[in-house]
């Protein structure tokens, strides 16, 4: 980066990402005695997948047979690739944060018993009480502040630099520990708040050496309008589906359905199977987002028919992300940890999605952890960051092409439609083929050089350049990681038409690495922490 | 995606700007204007925080569209996702009325789960 730095900070932890996953970390980092910066692309309360909509939790109460059997189902319909230890420790922190939540003022509804019903939380409610409550905690927040490289020294991360993008400015700031909350990656789709979501983590983590596992389980789409943004469909399922004439789509509606009918020609759905005003009443009050866009098209949608797309989610409701070692969410890298989306959720999620409750409660809970660590990390450190010779170590999509000459500059909004083109696709996403993969892993390796040929002009085309290198790179990890999975496991995050079987023998997370070249290496190391005898014996049956 | 910054209910708070996740409006002297709209997510965020409801977020995520504001203005469009929401003074927050954990009382009789697309499921009771 270049210019001057208007704005230096030093700090004992600096978390990048202010959605649920970084809000927690910062709160928990400074509940610790940290001195705590939160820097978001975005806002604090705004930023993310959770803060347009509503989001349920995975949550239980402490009933030891209830959560035994829940942990059990996970790890079965996970393909057994997450650790029954993680659930629980999910379930157990989940809980106390609830309650935290509601004493901070979320006004939780109750049943009929009194009971508080702490399983979904309305999220422009749940992220503004959350920025209320950092900011009380003492966290110094920059809002609209990218980040765009980490900086690093022999002895790990210390801080990161960005630029403050409504002041045209550069900030940095120092800090011996750094958790990455940046979210996962949904390649611009418009899904509902995910466009903030770029992978820039990813890339951040991977060019100071971290890892990234279970990459492959990102074949994740969600029914939404044709014409809107809004990816939140569990309502769908009082819905009749139809054809452009008119027909009912009847039938099951399991497996590949909504992706092979869309692939045939329009589908339309009707909502009427919520069929009494009572009905409509409830579902209105509680998914209010999921109306909004027919309300305003004037489609009413319990009597008239209205189009569906299928939006990609990546690694939002996908699972993999940075490759977390340790209890408080560590990476291999010293100082640098990761949460919510960021991270890997294969250690709760196993190769089924965290989509509709697991990812909520994962954000929560490793962001607690991560901020912990983060802040026990840094307190123990001898010397403040803003001593150490850090250096910067952002190496892709941070070039200035303006001193290139105008034939060799690349366009990054034609970049980025390229690496799209390759992503998107249900075709190429969604039915993968090793020969469909393998064609559009080609295409994009051979986009890569391009992310250094991009020549921003203004400060928001130096974020974009920076979003279409990260989009570019997990966009690799994904398709190489997937051509490495030659089997079909778990709850259809990942599949290949000419290995429909799970394999028993594939019964490991896959870890990849590296830029300019990827590596893949399988991580048996979770599989040592289960107990012996149990994961054959079931494994046959999953 | 956004299309409207009513200039006649616009205050000049420019909490818009500040609360845009993906960074469309800009501040000027007067009210701010949608500079960078393909930018635009169509997460109606701005409408739900904008005090003055002078804002209105198409639906249409993918194409921009005319609008008239005194039609949307009469026909209460203006301020609606506000009030669903239940912010601003007087309301009750749709989070103290939420009826999510009460939906699967009223499931239609069908289960159904697609693999790889999210939520297109009626969720099992048992």
């Amino acid at each position: 980066m270049s210019g001057e730095t208007a704005l230096q900070l030093t700090a004992d932890v600096l978390v990048i990402g202010g959605g649920p996953a970084g809000a927690w970390a910062a709160w928990s980092a400074a509940s610790k005695g940290a001195k705590v910066v939160l820097v978001d692309k975005g806002y604090l309360g705004s930023s993310g997948a959770t803060a347009p909509g509503g989001t349920n939790l995975l949550y239980l109460p402490p009933d030891k047979e209830m959560r035994e059997k829940a942990v059990e189902q996970r790890m079965k319909s996970g393909g057994y690739l997450s650790e029954a230890r993680w659930i629980h420790r999910v379930l157990d922190q989940v809980y106390i944060n609830l309650e935290r939540v509601e004493q901070w003022g979320y006004p939780f509804v109750r049943d009929e018993d009194g009971v508080p019903q702490r399983n979904h939380l309305q999220g422009p409610e749940y992220m503004a009480l959350m920025r209320k409550v950092v900011k009380k905690a003492g966290v110094k927040v920059l809002d609209h502040a990218p980040a765009l490289e980490l900086l690093v020294d022999d002895n790990g991360v210390g801080g990161a630099r960005g630029v403050l993008r409504q002041a045209d400015q550069e900030w940095e700031v120092r800090a011996n520990a750094v958790v990455i909350a940046t979210g996962g990656c949904a390649f611009l789709s418009k899904g509902l708040g995910c466009n903030v979501l770029t992978g820039d983590g990813y890339l951040m983590g991977a060019e100071v050496g971290a890892e990234l596992s279970g990459m492959e389980f990102s074949r994740r789409y969600a029914p939404a309008p044709a014409f809107s943004s809004n990816t939140r469909s569990r309502l769908l399922g009082w819905a009749t589906y139809y054809d452009q004439d008119g027909n009912e789509l009847g039938g099951s509606r399991n497996g590949d359905f909504l992706a092979e009918r869309l692939l045939q020609g329009p589908v339309y759905a009707i909502m009427n199977k919520a069929d009494t005003p009572e009905k409509q009443a409830i579902l209105r009050s509680s998914h209010a987002i999921f109306f909004l866009p027919y309300d305003r098209a004037g489609i009413d949608v319990f009597t008239q028919p209205f189009p569906l797309t299928l939006r990609y989610e990546g690694t939002v409701r996908g699972t993999g992300g940075l490759r977390i070692v340790g209890d408080q969410c560590e990476t291999t890298v010293a100082g640098l940890y990761a949460a919510g989306d960021a991270a890997t959720r294969e250690r709760v999620t196993g190769a089924a999605s965290g989509g509709g409750a697991f990812n909520a409660s994962w954000a929560i809970c490793s962001g607690t952890w991560a901020g912990e660590g983060a802040a026990e990390h840094a307190l123990k450190q001898s010397r403040d960051a803003d001593r150490r010779q850090l250096r910067s170590a952002g190496r892709f999509g941070l070039a200035d092409g303006q001193t290139l000459p105008p034939s060799s500059r690349v366009e990054t909004s034609e970049l980025v439609q390229a690496i799209q083109d390759q992503v998107l696709p249900l075709p190429i996403n969604y039915f993968r083929s090793e020969a469909g993969l393998a064609a559009a892993l080609n295409k994009l390796n051979s986009y890569w050089p391009s992310v250094n040929e991009q020549a921003p002009a203004t400060v928001h085309d130096r974020v974009r350049a920076r979003e279409a290198a990260a989009m570019a790179a997990t966009s690799r990890w994904m398709y190489t990681a997937a051509l490495a999975r030659k089997e079909t496991r778990g709850g259809g995050l990942h599949l290949l038409a000419e290995y429909p079987e799970l394999d028993p023998n594939q019964h490991y997370r896959l870890l990849v690495s590296g830029l300019d070249s990827i590596q893949t290496r399988p991580d048996r190391a979770f599989l040592g922490a289960a107990p012996a005898g149990s994961l054959t014996g079931t494994e046959q049956g999953a | 995606m956004i299309e409207l910054v009513s200039a006649e209910r616009c205050i000049g708070c420019n909490l818009c700007v500040k609360v845009c996740p993906t960074n469309v409006f800009d501040k000027t002297e007067h009210e701010p204007v949608i500079a960078r709209q393909s930018d635009c997510q169509t997460c109606f965020i701005c409408e739900a925080y904008c005090p003055a409801d002078a804002l209105y977020v198409s639906p249409y995520a993918d194409e921009q569209i005319a609008v008239d504001e005194a039609e949307l203005a009469g026909n209460g469009v203006l301020g609606s996702w506000r009030a669903t929401i239940g912010w601003g003074p007087g309301r009750t927050k749709l989070a103290a009325l939420d009826k999510t954990p009460f939906i699967d009382r009223i499931l239609p009789a069908r289960t159904i789960r697609a693999a790889g697309v999210s939520d297109v499921r009626t969720p099992t009771t048992g």
